[in-house]
């Protein structure tokens, strides 16, 4: 492959977890001997390295530090030690929502977050019909972001987010709240991204789109890297290969649905 | 960064890699307040939507950056005026007071609003990655719009008072603004941040604010200070703002008087433009050691949101 995208050395964010917030909270829980803050790891130690056009199905339970990692690649937070490069613009959406202020219109969120994506008003205006159309909020586009639905506010977010010409794409859950037309839409651009050449980096619980949209695997478990390479093995690693188990989560499955889908028609 | 990255859209699938021409960096690297002002268009954004933010929802909209100050103006003028009769034996007492309130009323709401910035900003915060002194310095910039209006009305004021203007008076003006810009900045980052880990921070800049009304010349005059305070009045002036007060009248209040020179020599210090570019010199320091500590705390701001 070609020259390294991302590149991660012995990574490391560390959370302080306090119990108590008020002083008298602290005060009393000092005397009684009780523990008033706990260190612990998000992500530990973490190293690997994406070249540049691959994509990477970031996999995990939920609280094995997914969305941390994925908010230091972001930039949002920095790694407390380690290294953590990357090379050129990065877009892409944490945790499901993007960063939108209620107060606002959609319209006014769209602009402001291009903007922070690194979009230029020339490059804003070009795009932002296409953009509009890709959400399909319709005429929704002019009430406060506050008073959209979840997917609707996923939508536009994902979006700008992908019509942002980034080198590296990070998308965190974000089919987790579209509808099903919705996301078939996401996997059909985010393929497009991939082929395009640009970094891809992938959360989700859905073996079914992974699969899809991955050519490596990296499982993190309590913050390690607990398997690193071949898509399927990174699944069966993670026994997520048996698609339909009793304990599925729920949301999963309308997800599964739609990667069966998927698979018919590739 | 990526311009010379070929465009998704014509990108054929049978080149897999795009070619990026950037170097390995750190992802958050580029931040600071340099940053701020390289990315002017996302600074000119968030401005402009503080303006429209500020007052939405209100009947009155705009016209409440008129009324506020406009109402402290009236309380002061009669209570301390009127009824405590100060305005005796001052020249022009409302000028006084009025040209004292666009730099106290400036330096209070970019400090409040700007303590505040980063918790109400929350949202954008916790998810994108930006220079987060944006939001601070976004707030200094949108108080110092609002200062626009109040100086129309403080000019009209003046002119209907036989106002001279004097070179002197005039590099004092921009003087006192740039140290309430760079003051007012510096405080809001520091409390900023701050105020992430204890929203008590902004009910102590609120106690402050109140000292910062009393702790300038503002219903009283300087005279009075170097009457009564003595060998103390040296360090009445060691505050920046009452500084920034003084020449702000220095260039206005002063300049309707009949005999400017008289008024000079017993209601303002000496030095005023030395003492003026050493505050402002200061106030620099106070933005080095407020980036400095922003930077310090940014680290862990997204997560005590």
């Amino acid at each position: 492959m070609g020259e390294e995208s991302i590149r991660l050395t012995e990574v490391t964010k560390t959370f302080t977890l306090r119990y108590q917030r008020t002083a008298k909270q602290v005060a009393v829980a000092k005397m009684r001997g009780q523990q008033t803050v706990r260190a612990f790891n998000a992500v530990d130690q973490v190293s690997f390295s994406v070249q540049q056009g691959e994509s990477v199905g970031l996999m995990g339970l939920n609280g094995s530090g997914k969305s941390t990692l994925l908010k230091m690649i972001n930039g949002v937070m920095r790694p407390d030690s380690g290294m953590l490069l990357t090379r050129g613009r990065i877009a892409g959406l944490i945790a499901t929502g993007a960063g939108f202020h209620p107060q606002l219109t959609g319209r006014e969120n769209l602009v402001l977050n291009a903007a922070i994506l690194g979009m230029s008003e020339r490059e804003t205006a070009r795009k932002f019909d296409e953009i509009v159309d890709f959400a399909e909020i319709g005429d929704k586009l002019d009430t406060q972001v506050g008073h959209y639905s979840s997917g609707q506010s996923a939508r536009l977010g994902f979006s700008v987010a992908i019509h942002v010409d980034s080198d590296i794409f990070l998308a965190d859950e974000v089919l987790a709240v579209g509808d099903r037309p919705f996301k078939r839409k996401c996997l059909a651009k985010m393929e497009e991204v991939r082929d395009g050449g640009r970094t891809l980096v992938y959360v989700s619980h859905a073996a079914g789109s992974v699969r899809r949209m991955c050519n490596r695997v990296i499982v993190l478990e309590d913050g390690r890297v607990g398997f690193d390479g071949d898509v399927d093995e990174g699944i069966r690693y993670l026994k997520y290969d048996d698609d339909r188990t009793e304990n599925m989560p729920e949301g999963m499955e309308d997800e599964h649905d739609n990667d069966s889908e998927f698979g018919a028609e590739l | 960064m990526s311009e010379s990255a070929t465009p998704v859209e014509d990108a054929a699938p049978t080149s897999p890699a795009r070619h990026v021409d950037a170097e390995l960096a750190p992802p958050s690297a580029g931040n600071g307040l340099m940053a701020v002002f390289q990315r002017r268009y996302l600074l000119r954004l968030l401005v402009r939507r503080e303006i429209s933010a500020r007052y939405q929802g209100s009947f009155l909209g705009l016209l409440w950056s008129y009324i506020n100050p406009l109402s402290q103006f009236c309380i002061y003028y009669f209570i301390i005026g009127q009824i405590f009769n100060l305005r005796q034996g001052v020249h022009n007492f409302p000028l006084h007071i009025f040209s004292a309130i666009i730099i106290v009323h400036f330096f209070t709401e970019t400090f409040n609003a700007g303590t505040r910035s980063i918790v109400r900003n929350r949202q954008i915060v916790q998810k994108m990655a930006m220079p987060r002194e944006m939001f601070p310095v976004a707030t200094m910039l949108v108080s110092l719009y609002h200062v626009g209006p109040q100086m129309v009305i403080l000019l009209i004021a003046c002119l209907a008072s036989g106002w001279s203007p004097d070179p002197v008076g005039m590099v004092a003006f921009v003087i006192a603004l740039l140290i309430i810009m760079v003051l007012g900045t510096a405080l809001a980052l520091l409390f900023s941040a701050a105020n992430v880990f204890f929203r008590d921070v902004s009910s102590v800049v609120n106690i402050l604010t109140n000292l910062v009304r009393f702790g300038v010349p503002m219903i009283y005059t300087y005279e009075m200070v170097d009457d009564r305070f003595g060998s103390f009045a040296p360090y009445y002036l060691l505050n920046p703002i009452a500084n920034a007060v003084l020449m702000f009248q220095r260039a206005f209040w002063v300049g309707t008087a009949d005999d400017p020179d008289a008024l000079i020599a017993t209601g303002m210090p000496d030095h005023i433009l030395e003492r003026g570019l050493v505050m402002l010199g200061v106030s620099i320091i106070a933005l080095g050691i407020g980036q400095l500590v922003f930077s310090r705390l940014e680290n862990k701001i997204p997560e005590r949101l």
